[in-house]
């Protein structure tokens, strides 16, 4: 079976101002997302021969992206993954490309989050039905599950992993204010942060991103395409996805204090891409860091941090832009903002743009190997991605 | 011999101030939690009920309450499924009257009598509504009493009973009406009360040739915790030694629930060979003599009136009350519940009201909500029933959250448990205590409302800390 290695590559990318959009609906976002990366790729749009769509709250259909963009006639696809959608959305479109069946892809999301009361459709479906006897809340509460049996599970005093915490969102925050189209883009300190208001305990106001408007696009195509194109095409080094199964829930073996269906994409990912010390090997990384809970697990899902030990890293740094391995350079989701499909391909445009040496004040000084990691769902159903990006020199 | 076999009773945990009501007002009354009512009440008095007897035998369920969730749709049907009984046997709501309790008690016992059933449920439950700052408000409680009937193994056997109606509009409430009326309280007790409870009682000794010394104990249904004092003192009881404490100090008047809540806390205290008069009232009344025998021993183990009111919690502020009843209204959460769907309430009654998930027969995983496919084995179509709702479990982990709706418990808290012998579950936790909530905390199974949308009313489990 052949892998997705170095058979696709991107030569576009374009992503919209990410916050509180009130004075754009979804089609103005899908507008100025695709029309950046046309005019990176140095293509029309009538180039696309393929087109995949990913949102969860905004617009459903292929014909919605068709409408914005006047595609004529193209085939597309809306994806729907939750918060991995977005890397999905671009999986999807370089499984077209690799296939054959296309020269060049658009893979795009878009969510207009912020339309919805609170920021989030709260009537979530999956994995249940109308009988409506789950609760029907945001996924906060879940990943606060993870956080108490994680301080549980491992002897952590509440103020001391509140400090980890808050040491995550600091680090995300100082990133944030270097990303000109970040939702927020201030310092805090960790004081503030620990003693922010409780969301869901144990997590608060600062342990949580954003919840946002905005779009970003990728154009892919063959790296032989690519080269004709640009020099600095970034190629595709892995792609895994993953889905629980409920297992969570159903089997009182599961420990909640790692992500299963995390640790089985990044091994997948990891094979595919054929590194076999994720820390030494990947210079940086775009993890899902919805909560600083999922970002500290994550660390530890990677295979960034022994399991358990994630704590000593951010303790020390190894996270931060001057860390061996800096992880959400851009913000994250905490800053940056988290239209949920949306997100993974604004997280590739941040790889895309350290991969280039393009990423302006947060240039890594070697980035030669990026990570893309989504995770979204409740406990036992979560969709996990896991994305490697390398350069073609 | 037809009588009663075993008891049952459901206090909520929540008791209200009467100084919250009104300042100097003596006592508290029982209060049942935003996500109670009358049915779900009801169902827990049942399961108290039903300690120890195979839930199949029952065959007969009469729902009683002035206080019914739904103006037409069945209520014992509901409380049957939370109580996880069997599909092919009685069922009836009984209602509109304060005497509803004790009307289905009689219907109970006349069709084990009649042989159309061996062991009837009668479950009663109210939480009636006062205009705020009346004086109802101080005296109505919540609550839930269950009574199974039978021919075999009687604790209770039924000597004699006897009943009157009385038309009279002494309390009422109109279909219009979401609080209950009253004329003045002179005219209401002379002619309503205390004149329907007195033929009642003393046709009953006439007809049967009873006097007032043939009784160890005296339950009356009692308006305000006074009344009935008046009323056994000039039938010719003694108020110091005979009469049933009508509980005002600590749970107030539970409507149709009332008497046979108090009967069980007669129960509680009664020795075999104890003879007792009951009377209910409502629009007239129903007196029984019942006889204690020594079966009583043998079902001491019910958390009944004495347990439930041993475990409490005290609400001091007013206004929670307020909110919790919908009195004051909460302010709408947008795009909770666009719609709940009658076919999936309905697909899902078994997981859902019963609280079944399924044993896997390959390799023995309990699992919920029930699967086709086995979690553990992959076993395809290979389960049993299991029953959830009598299990233990521990908290293993959980979440507070302030987000999350219902708005009227902040906060939210949000627990994964892991029942004993197997099996887990995600639900919320109820009459908890944040402070306490903790990793390995012991939990219950609890049947609650959950979504009231376009009429439908759903219903499910929470987990709660163990009432002791």
């Amino acid at each position: 079976m052949e892998g997705i290695r170095d058979r696709v590559a991107i030569v576009g990318m374009g992503c919209t101002q990410f916050g509180e959009l009130w004075d754009k609906n979804h089609r103005d976002l899908l507008v100025d997302a695709a029309y950046e990366a046309f005019e990176d790729a140095g293509i029309e749009p009538k180039d696309i021969q393929m087109a995949w769509y990913g949102s969860r709250e905004s617009g459903f259909t292929g014909a919605q992206l068709a409408s914005a963009l006047k595609l004529e006639y193209i085939p597309i696809s809306r994806v729907e993954n939750f918060c991995a959608g977005g890397t999905d959305t671009f999986r999807n479109a370089c499984y077209g490309v690799a296939s054959g069946v296309c020269d060049i892809a658009l893979a795009i999301g878009a969510e207009k989050c912020k339309d919805h009361f609170g920021g989030f459709n709260m009537d979530i479906l999956e994995p249940f039905d109308r009988s409506m006897t789950e609760w029907d809340g945001p996924p906060v509460n879940q990943f606060a599950q993870l956080a108490t049996r994680y301080m549980y599970h491992y002897g952590w005093k509440y103020e001391d992993l509140k400090r980890i915490f808050a040491m995550i969102d600091v680090k995300n925050h100082h990133n944030g204010t270097m990303s000109p189209k970040a939702q927020f883009r201030r310092e805090i300190t960790v004081e503030q942060a620990m003693n922010a208001p409780i969301i869901s305990y144990p997590l608060g106001l600062f342990d949580a991103c954003g919840v946002s408007d905005g779009s970003a696009a990728a154009i892919v195509t063959t790296p032989e395409i690519a080269k004709s194109m640009r020099k600095d095409y970034i190629l595709v080094k892995a792609l895994a996805l993953t889905n629980g199964g409920g297992q969570a829930v159903l089997q009182p073996e599961y420990d909640f204090i790692h992500f299963p269906e995390a640790v089985a994409a990044a091994q997948h990912a990891y094979k595919e891409a054929g590194i076999t010390n994720p820390r030494q090997e990947i210079d940086c990384a775009e993890v899902h860091d919805c909560f600083a809970i999922t970002e500290l697990i994550t660390y530890e899902d990677l295979g960034f941090s022994p399991r358990g030990k994630a704590a000593e890293d951010v303790e020390a740094g190894s996270f931060t832009l001057e860390g061996d391995l800096p992880v959400n350079t851009d913000g994250g989701l905490k800053c940056f903002g988290h239209p949920l499909s949306a997100s993974g391909l604004r997280m590739i445009y941040e790889i895309y743009h350290q991969l280039q040496g393009k990423a302006g004040p947060r240039q890594l000084k070697k980035a030669d190997v990026g990570l893309v990691h989504n995770i979204g769902g409740i406990c036992g159903f979560f969709n996990c991605a896991v994305a490697i990006f390398g350069r073609p020199d | 011999m037809v009588g009663i076999t075993s008891y049952g009773a459901y206090v909520p945990l929540f008791r209200l101030s009467r100084e919250a009501i009104a300042k100097g007002a003596k006592g508290e009354k029982a209060i049942c939690n935003f996500d109670e009512d009358s049915i779900t009440m009801a169902a827990a008095a049942a399961i108290d009920c039903l300690n120890g007897i195979d839930r199949n035998t029952v065959d007969g369920l009469y729902f009683a309450s002035t206080t019914h969730p739904y103006k037409e749709k069945l209520g014992a049907s509901t409380i049957a499924m939370a109580v996880d009984l069997k599909t092919d046997i009685l069922t009836a709501d009984f209602s509109h009257s304060l005497r509803a309790g004790t009307s289905a008690f009689n219907s109970a016992l006349d069709a084990v009598k009649a042989g159309s059933a061996k062991k009837a449920m009668v479950t009663a439950a109210d939480c009636r509504l006062a205009f705020p700052r009346s004086a109802f408000e101080p005296n109505f409680g919540d609550g839930a009493g269950a009574l199974l009937i039978g021919d075999t193994d009687v604790v209770v056997s039924v000597e004699a009973s006897y009943s009157v109606y009385n038309e009279i509009m002494d309390v009422w409430r109109h279909e219009t009406d979401s609080f209950v009326r009253t004329w003045e309280d002179r005219f209401t007790l002379a002619h309503g009360y205390l004149q329907g409870v007195k033929e009642a009682i003393s046709g009953l000794m006439k007809k049967f040739g009873y006097s007032p010394a043939d009784f160890s104990k005296v339950v009356l249904y009692s308006p305000d915790g006074r009344r009935h004092v008046e009323l056994a003192k000039s039938l010719g009881f003694d108020d110091k030694t005979q009469v049933q404490d009508p509980l005002f100090a600590v749970m107030g008047n539970t409507g149709a629930a009332f008497p046979l809540m108090l009967l069980v806390a007669a129960l509680e205290e009664a020795k075999a060979g104890d003879r007792i008069l009951l009377a209910s009232y409502g629009d007239g009344s129903d007196a029984f003599v019942f006889q204690v025998t020594e079966q009583i021993e043998k079902i001491r183990n019910r958390r009944g009136m004495k347990g439930h009111l041993a475990s409490k919690k005290v609400v001091t502020d007013y206004k929670d009350y307020l909110a919790w009843r919908g009195i004051l209204p909460a302010e709408p959460r947008k795009e909770t519940v666009v719609f709940l769907s009658a076919p999936a309430v309905w697909r899902e009654r078994d997981a859902n009201l019963r609280l079944r998930g399924v044993k896997c027969k390959a390799c023995g995983t309990v699992q919920f909500p029930p699967q086709r496919v086995c979690t553990h084995c992959h076993a395809k179509d290979q389960f049993e029933p299991y029953r959830l709702s009598d299990k233990k479990a521990k908290v293993f982990t959980f979440a507070m959250d302030r987000i999350t709706s219902p708005v009227l418990e902040l906060p939210i808290v949000t627990t994964t448990i892991d029942f004993d012998g197997g099996g887990r579950m995600q639900c919320f936790m109820t009459d908890r205590d944040p402070e306490q909530v903790v990793c390995g905390l012991p939990v219950e199974m609890t049947f609650r409302k959950l979504q009231l949308k376009d009429g439908i009313q759903n219903y499910f489990w929470k987990s709660m800390p163990i009432r002791t």
